[in-house]
């Protein structure tokens, strides 16, 4: 016992001595959130940064990350900086968006129709609510996702300066849906986004998370918290997409917690960045509650994304699904680690997991696994992890037809998402992702 | 006229001879069947004349239309006419239908045209529609992944409904029958009874004769051990259906190769 924390410093030094951010405590907005930023300071200097030993970490080596460039935009930095691509902006669905927050290094635009405002709906940035909404903001931060989760999230916690809190009141149904962009171009730049999503006892809503930026010479990275609240016979819809540009390091520790009778259905899209570290966890929380998680990552060239994912069963009746797919092209790599947890004494839970990886070059490299852990004796729980190459026969039955090979085998993998494409709400959004397929298969 | 000549065909599969020597030509207009038994090379024939990579073609020669097809593509052959209805069609779970039938379409249409749009979208659905109801096809089957979970009749079916929509001036049946129960065979002929006429060349491979019950050949080849080594008239099938196929074997077993 006493040996390997040795060994673990003995490594740091050697092999990255400026592998330490340099940011200081003078970066903590000064808000109505000041406080809880402090604490979650306070735990973010105590943190080490992780390394291949701890077993979360164990496949996601963060050596080359030059965390001492990094530094946080000036209020106003986007002014200097490539503009958010109109297409990002555009109305999810054929009318108008139901409010839309759009995040830029130093500075948000956001709208809200009206007619939400009136019913109490509250959709902002973290910024103004901590003008505007102090007291509800301090009793709902941290709740889900807290700081003592890891390094990353205490430093967003610390330090996020972009962020959105969308709160629907009970029994508030949302009927068009919400829309946040968080653009963070920039070299050198640090971005920090805090969302938290507090769905009351029977209310609904659907909302879309975007994280994106261009592709630029350098490095730059984000770190993140999801937190998500979803109440007693609650509903919610969360769909969040990341479309980092190659340079970016990202990070991000969600978890979801849902209440008696809550439905969580929970989408994730991953296409970009360099590496990707994210952590997501569903807490099924009261009888009854269910959750869907629903993935797809598509890697090319040397990308590495890491998918850290929990369904903590932790009340009776329970149930959860989750289904993760990837390609994988390239030297690229991705990491998917599930765990279905059910606590003791959560009986007649339903859990499952999928994790379904095509690798379209032989350097790329898919790692899936899953696992289990159950102390309850009467539970269903099933899962799947497989990794498999693009067949040849399914080529030939399609080129046998006249689509020439490139298309073919972009057709077998569009098929092999369609299942999870179908869970995206928007066509806007899903044409969007294929595009991203198209282009990643092409290149 | 397109004519499919084939020309002392030599085929191996992993370095084992399958094919040793078969001529055969078909004009478009005329249905030719192919019959044998298990293991004389009918499959490895319908799927050499397609392309697939697994057989080497070793000597000899497949003209079509006057353009040596042993230097195309298997998408080439099929934007030349050339149609191979599989004996065990493949799932591409995700495509549907109509999103595979449509991508085939747009193929042909982008082979000509880099340019094209594709087959507008009503346009392809009415087509499509028109040819699921010749074959008695609901019309929900457009919607389904392409092969998943379709039963044995299904996927005939689907393999005679994409022959309809691509138009081939070459048809190569393989097996088609196998799976089939009665009714099925009845749809699934009818089907290509429809589509044959002055512009097609149909070449049926069966192991029975039941098929040509209802697809009525021209021409009927025995194959055995690689070759062609009778050909005749339909009678020749009845023949075959009434006496088996001892007596081919006791005519040409022993006979040296080549």
């Amino acid at each position: 016992m006493q040996e390997k924390p040795k060994v673990s410093v003995t490594r740091t030094r050697r092999d990255s001595a400026a592998n330490e951010f340099s940011f200081t405590a003078e970066s903590i907005p000064n808000g109505g959130l000041k406080d809880v930023r402090a604490k979650a300071w306070n735990l973010f200097t105590k943190f080490s940064m992780p390394i291949t030993n701890d077993e979360a970490w164990r496949r996601t080596d963060l050596r080359l990350l030059p965390a001492s460039d990094f530094r946080i935009p000036k209020e106003g930095a986007f002014e200097d900086l490539p503009v958010v691509p109109e297409l990002l902006l555009q109305p999810l669905t054929g009318e108008q968006h139901g409010g839309q927050i759009t995040l830029l290094p130093g500075g948000s635009r956001v709208e809200l129709d009206p007619d939400l405002v009136s019913k109490g709906v509250i959709f902002t940035d973290i910024l103004t609510a901590e003008r505007e909404h102090p007291e509800l903001l301090n009793r709902l931060i941290g709740t889900v996702v807290k700081p003592e989760d890891g390094k990353f999230a205490a430093l967003a916690s610390a330090l996020a300066q972009n962020g959105v809190l969308l709160y629907v009141p009970k029994n508030v149904k949302v009927e068009t849906p919400l829309h946040s962009v968080l653009w963070g171009p920039g070299v050198d730049l640090a971005h920090f986004s805090h969302l938290i999503v507090y769905v009351e006892d029977g209310a609904s809503v659907t909302y879309v998370h975007e994280a994106a930026s261009p592709n630029e010479t350098g490095h730059a990275m984000h770190a993140g918290i999801v937190e998500i609240y979803v109440g007693k016979d609650a509903n919610l819809r969360f769909v969040e997409l990341q479309s980092w540009g190659r340079h970016v390091w990202n990070f991000s520790h969600e978890r979801a917690r849902v209440e008696r009778g809550g439905n969580l259905d929970w989408i994730f899209g991953a296409v970009g960045s360099r590496l990707t570290k994210n952590f997501s966890d569903l807490d099924l929380a009261g009888e009854g509650a269910q959750g869907r998680m629903s993935g797809f990552y598509f890697t090319d060239g040397t990308q590495h994304l890491d998918h850290d994912t929990q369904q903590n069963h932790l009340a009776p009746h329970t149930t959860s699904d989750l289904l993760f797919k990837g390609a994988l092209k390239g030297k690229s790599r991705s990491v998917w680690q599930g765990m279905i947890y059910v606590a003791p004494g959560a009986q007649k839970t339903d859990g499952y997991q999928a994790n379904r990886n095509l690798v379209l070059d032989d350097q790329a490299r898919a790692d899936s696994i899953p696992g289990l852990e159950i102390l309850a004796d009467d539970v269903r729980c099933t899962h799947g992890a497989t990794v498999g190459k693009l067949e040849k026969e399914p080529l030939f039955y399609l080129k046998s037809r006249g689509i020439p090979q490139a298309d073919a085998e972009q057709l077998v993998v569009e098929g092999f998402f369609d299942p999870i494409m179908q869970r995206i709400p928007f066509e806007g959004v899903r044409e969007r992702f294929q595009q991203a397929i198209k282009d990643k298969l092409s290149r | 006229m397109s004519q499919l000549e084939i020309k002392n065909l030599h085929v191996s599969i992993e370095d084992k001879e399958i094919l040793k020597g078969l001529s055969l030509t078909i004009n478009q207009g005329e249905i030719h069947a192919i019959m044998g038994p298990n293991g004389t090379g009918k499959s490895t024939l319908a799927y050499t004349l397609m392309g697939h990579p697994n057989y080497t073609v070793t000597s000899g020669e497949i003209i079509f239309k006057g353009q040596n097809v042993l230097d195309l593509e298997p998408d080439e052959r099929s934007r030349a006419g050339i149609f191979l209805a599989f004996q065990y069609p493949v799932a591409i779970p995700g495509v549907t239908v109509a999103n595979f039938l449509r991508s085939a379409i747009n193929a042909r249409l982008r082979a000509i045209n880099p340019d094209d749009k594709g087959m507008p979208i009503p346009e392809f659905r009415k087509m499509l529609k028109e040819k699921m109801t010749t074959l008695k096809m609901d019309h929900a089957f457009a919607g389904r992944y392409l092969n998943d979970g379709f039963s044995g009749g299904e996927k005939k079916r689907a393999e005679i409904l994409q022959m309809a929509a691509l138009k081939p001036e070459i048809a190569i049946l393989d097996e088609t029958d196998s799976g089939l129960d009665i009714d099925a065979l009845r749809i699934v002929s009818e089907g290509v009874n429809a589509l044959s006429g002055p512009d097609l060349g149909v070449l049926v491979i069966t192991h029975y004769q039941r098929l040509l019950n209802y697809i009525k050949p021209n021409f009927v080849h025995i194959m055995l051990d690689g070759r062609i080594v009778e050909s005749g008239g339909p009678d020749l099938a009845l023949h075959l259906e009434e006496h088996g196929y001892d007596w081919v074997r006791e005519k040409y077993d022993g006979v040296p190769e080549g």
